[in-house]
């Protein structure tokens, strides 16, 4: 897409996608948001820079391939699923470690797997949206 | 509201059927994406239409306040959704290949993994 | 305890992920196998905390049943577990031998270890919901699987069977829908009480129907079959060969499941629907095997027929019948895998599957005819081989409940089996090769041969045990088929763990 105005604008909508989609990814559990939302903006974040700047230099620019992101992603969900393992609870459950205080209200903010996990999902679905919409644009 | 969303489900349905008939796959796709929308719907519809805020938890407390939606269909909408994307995505590039590959999205004229019988192999 | 029903699911999962991200590495098909052996491991310690408890249960996340997602593993379950690890070993080291780099390098065995992490999630999850995402799970991972290397061939079988797949699917998903509109509930256990309880006990009925038809399409019954012959003989050998054997018996296992535990408020409609939808499915399988010249063909349309049989079990409902459909799930799942590996091996040598190019391969090859022999001849029901077994199991079901035309098809099936058993052993192994020349694996390297003729061995040895030592097995078969018709230890289990 040879259009000026699009690629000058596509820069900063890039920067301001990529920062909602971290704010999302970060706002999620207490409030509507999380990582597959994230993941989401995330991804349309790049697919604007592929549309203005063509599908390789979007893969240039994300410096490790879609799949494995979206592996990477797995894994890391996987893992922190896995952590209540040496804690002795189910798969899955929340670990909290509050920091600052020892509840909700009285942290600061709180480390937790809940949290971990929805990196995971938003790597996964960037990974996994971006593979997509590059094969399909490459096709073209 | 019910009736309304019964009715909405039924012509999705219909046209759902009517397309999947198509040969051309594309249509089925369609067809299919108008089915995957109807499912979806059936699962929202059954878990009751009423006037509700969304399922939230106020700060501070422990269960939401008022009249709340029922969140489970809406969870399992969700879910659905996102796994018939990805799964209409994944046929969809999948119809794009093998059109490439075997130049028609003709069903009929797809007789590669089961050629004719009198035709050389 | 909660653990031994995580980790089947987990294993695999973890393997797929360091098996992608070692994709362009040799020591990425190392990965997959050792990912493959811990499988089996924690297939086997579920199997032993299972024999132990009888039924086991888990909360996920510590949100107690119906709320939460609830793993349980019965006899079933955990017999179907440790097959699938069986199953998915002996193809990790089939695959070794016949996958080529360049779709290594794709994540071919990322992906496998994806569909066999679906398989078990199917096996072992206590929630309808949960269910439906590991069948998707499993589909994404065979679609991709069905299509890996390319060729017009394995695209045009690729799009039949993802469209059929994908429709039964939403039925199954509109069922769910419906039967959580009227019970409110999706846990497996707490829904026997709720449809029990139902008023509308004829909306049950047409929701069982829909549950019916959907998994129906998946485990290849009449009139629903047509998807498998049109896409099973495309892709490679190995995962043929792991889906002839798991993805049809997760939709077998799951009408199990739901027609034991769930629908059974009106059995005298359902399961005699079942019974001739089983007796049709046994017969047109044979008969379409009887019109195939390919190899994978044959082996694809008795998928099919077999599969009546697992349903037939189901649909007599009796305790001997339901043993003798346990049984049988776990006898075809080895032997049908195997009859594909040999398959592969035949081309191997022979150099094609339509069995009118090929022939000779007793002469040049009789360790692989004799493995042949023994799944083809259990596949039969030949005694005293597994399949036997099994077949006599649902014979006399079928005679106790004096259903005679039910008995008398099982038993002509049998005899068109080997029919076309003796079919391929006719003209792939005893006739001469049509160009005059002995089949010799020429095109591969020793390597690859040994790497696939190990799994079939094994898989062999495993039908030859169970034909001659069948007690255990059988005992086994009847402890599952009790928990089935009774699942009150099931539900309790599940409704009354406290995590």
């Amino acid at each position: 897409m040879n259009s000026i105005i699009f690629t000058a604008a596509a820069r900063l909508l890039v920067a301001l996608l990529f920062v909602f989609s971290l704010f999302m990814l970060l706002r999620g559990h207490h409030l509507p948001g999380g990582g597959f939302i994230g993941g989401l903006i995330g991804a349309v974040a790049f697919i604007v820079y592929s549309l203005a700047c063509g599908p390789a230099e979007a893969r240039l620019a994300l410096r490790i391939t879609p799949e494995v992101i979206a592996m990477l992603g797995l894994g890391i969900a996987l893992l922190a699923g896995m952590f209540s393992f040496f804690l002795g609870d189910p798969f899955f459950t929340g670990q909290w470690y509050w920091v600052g205080g020892d509840s909700y209200e009285t942290a600061a903010f709180s480390l937790n797997t809940v949290l971990v996990f929805d990196i995971g999902v938003y790597l996964v679905v960037l990974g996994g949206i971006l593979s997509l919409t590059y094969a399909f644009e490459e096709e073209t | 509201m019910e009736a309304l969303t019964a009715i909405v489900i039924g012509v999705l349905t219909a046209a759902a059927v009517y397309l999947m008939l198509a040969r051309n796959f594309m249509r089925f796709l369609f067809g299919l994406i108008l089915l995957s929308n109807a499912v979806n719907l059936t699962i929202f519809a059954s878990g009751r239409m009423t006037k509700g805020a969304p399922a939230l938890v106020p700060y501070g407390e422990d269960a939401p306040l008022g009249m709340v939606g029922n969140a489970l269909p809406q969870a399992l909408v969700l879910t659905a959704i996102v796994i018939g994307f990805g799964l209409l995505a994944f046929t969809l590039a999948l119809i794009f290949e093998g059109y490439r590959r075997m130049d028609t999205v003709d069903t009929e004229e797809m007789r590669f993994a089961e050629p004719k019988e009198d035709s050389p192999k | 305890m909660s653990w031994v029903l995580v980790m089947p699911i987990a294993v695999p999962f973890a393997t797929a992920v360091v098996a992608y991200l070692a994709r362009n590495y040799p020591s990425g098909r190392w990965i997959s196998l050792a990912g493959s052996v811990l499988s089996l491991v924690a297939s086997s310690v579920l199997m032993v905390a299972v024999l132990g408890e009888g039924v086991i249960a888990a909360q996920m996340s510590n949100w107690n049943a119906p709320f939460g997602i609830t793993l349980v593993a019965d006899y079933l379950s955990a017999v179907m577990v440790l097959i699938t690890a069986i199953t998915g070993l002996a193809t990790a080291i089939y695959a070794l031998g016949e996958i080529p780099e360049d779709t290594e390098s794709l994540g071919f065995y990322a992906l496998f270890q994806v569909l066999i992490a679906g398989v078990t999630g199917a096996f072992l999850t206590g929630d309808l919901f949960n269910l439906y995402v590991w069948f998707e799970v499993m589909l994404i991972a065979s679609f991709s699987l069905l299509v890996i290397g390319g060729g017009k061939e394995r695209l045009d079988a690729g799009i039949k069977y993802v469209a059929l797949n994908l429709v039964s699917t939403l039925v199954f998903l509109s069922g769910i829908g419906l039967l959580y509109g009227v019970t409110g509930t999706l846990n497996m256990a707490d829904l026997r009480g709720a449809v029990a309880d139902a008023e509308n006990q004829g909306l049950m009925t047409v929701i069982a129907m829909m549950f019916m038809v959907g998994f129906g399409v998946k485990a290849a019954v009449f009139p629903l079959f047509f998807w498998l012959p049109a896409s099973y003989h495309t892709p490679y050998f190995a995962i043929s060969a792991v889906f002839a054997g798991l993805l049809t018996k997760v939709g077998v296992y799951a009408l199990m499941r739901m027609f034991t535990l769930v629908f059974v408020g009106d059995i005298g409609f359902t399961h005699e629907i079942l019974i001739w939808v089983s007796v049709l499915t046994m017969f047109t399988g044979v008969i379409g095997a009887a019109a195939q010249t390919d190899f994978r063909k044959i082996l694809s349309f008795h998928i099919i027929s077999q599969i009546g049989y697992m349903t037939l079990g189901l649909a007599l409902y009796t305790p001997l019948a339901l043993m003798g459909g346990v049984f049988y799930l776990v006898h075809h799942i080895i032997v049908k895998a195997n009859l594909f590996f040999v398959a592969g091996l035949a081309k191997q040598y022979a150099g094609d599957t339509d069995l009118n190019r090929i022939g000779g391969l007793y002469k040049s090859a009789p360790l692989l005819a004799a493995l042949f022999i023994v799944p083809a001849f259990s596949l039969a029901g030949f005694p005293p081989l597994s399949g036997f077994w099994a077949k006599y199991l649902i014979v006399m079901a079928a005679i106790e409940l004096e259903q005679w035309f039910v008995a008398f098809m099982s038993l002509l099936v049998g005899l068109l089996t080997i029919f076309s058993m003796t079919k391929i052993w006719g003209m792939a192994f005893w006739k001469p090769h049509p160009d005059g020349i002995d089949p010799t694996p020429d095109r591969a390297p020793v390597r690859v041969t040994r790497a696939m003729i190990t799994p079939i061995a094994g898989l062999a040895a495993m039908t030859i045990v169970i034909g001659f030592y069948p007690e255990p097995f059988v005992q086994f078969a009847e402890i599952a088929a009790a928990q089935l018709l009774d699942p009150t230890q099931y539900v309790t289990t599940v409704l009354g763990v406290q995590p």
